[in-house]
């Protein structure tokens, strides 16, 4: 039987990997990649927890924040067309003054 | 057994999340990503939630992930020399010292909290997909339909950002008129 906090550690080291992810890379898919990322990390966090507190919360959890990040894909993406139509960027630190 | 795929599922899985921070191409850092998802999946399947193992192939796999390899490809990006900030090794140790400290107080804190009734053998007896069915339609009825109306705006929210945009000069007025 593998303990609870085998998952909780797994789960913490994707999540500060997505979250360096998002600190130190330039170009804004992969940004958004390492939110993925890191989404991905609290989904196994909420169903650890779900299986080993015989509870269905957590997995319901889980499915709403696929729901939510499957609409922040599709809102970061339209930005990022949005934004590389106009300035031919995608590097986060060439996009920095919000209107143009 | 079960540790053998737990280990198995996790090394990889980690392996291909580091990947997916540090390759240069953000198409191979796509299909890192890909690599950490399904294998996020196979670890669902341990924990007995079949189901969200599914939904996420299905729609993280299949959908997001297609998502991001069709706005790559749309955009057609060179690999760039500097793939990473100036200050990205400061960053990373700020990252390394953050991780410590979490897995630390992590470990050392207490687990626990009510026990439910939804036990393994319970779930395994109605079958996976329809523990979720009756719990998504009984208890979590408003949220499922308030994440409808949220995916909904996200559509919207999606044609309307990326839709071509209407040259405002040659417009012309007769257009409003017809019918």
């Amino acid at each position: 039987m593998i303990p609870l906090s085998a998952y909780v550690a797994l789960s913490a080291i994707l999540f500060m990997t997505g979250l360096v992810g998002v600190l130190i890379r330039r170009n804004f898919i992969v940004v958004l990649m390492s939110v993925e990322i890191m989404l991905n990390a609290a989904n196994i966090n909420l169903v650890a927890f779900s299986h080993y507190l015989n509870s269905m919360a957590g997995q319901m959890s889980a499915l709403f924040i696929i729901a939510v990040a499957a609409a922040e894909a599709a809102l970061g993406l339209a930005i990022i067309i949005v934004i590389f139509r106009r300035k031919m960027a995608t590097n986060v630190d060439q996009i920095n003054i919000l209107k143009w | 057994m079960m540790w053998l795929l737990f280990i198995y599922f996790a090394t990889v899985g980690l392996v291909a999340g580091v990947l997916t921070v540090a390759l240069r191409n953000p198409v191979h850092c796509a299909l890192a990503l890909l690599t950490l998802l399904l294998h996020m999946a196979g670890l669902f399947v341990m924990l007995n939630a079949e189901f969200l193992a599914m939904v996420q192939i299905i729609v993280y796999a299949g959908a997001i992930l297609i998502l991001y390899l069709f706005v790559l490809m749309l955009m057609n990006l060179k690999t760039e020399e500097q793939h990473l900030h100036k200050k990205h090794s400061f960053l990373l140790f700020a990252g390394i010292g953050l991780l410590g400290e979490l897995l630390i107080l992590l470990l050392l804190s207490p687990f626990g909290g009510t026990i439910g009734t939804a036990t393994t053998e319970v779930i395994l007896n109605t079958g996976p997909s329809h523990a979720v069915g009756i719990t998504m339609f009984s208890d979590y009825l408003l949220l499922f339909e308030i994440v409808g109306i949220l995916l909904l705006g996200a559509v919207i929210g999606a044609i309307v950002l990326a839709k071509t945009p209407v040259n405002t000069d040659n417009q012309e007025p007769a257009n409003s008129s017809t019918p």
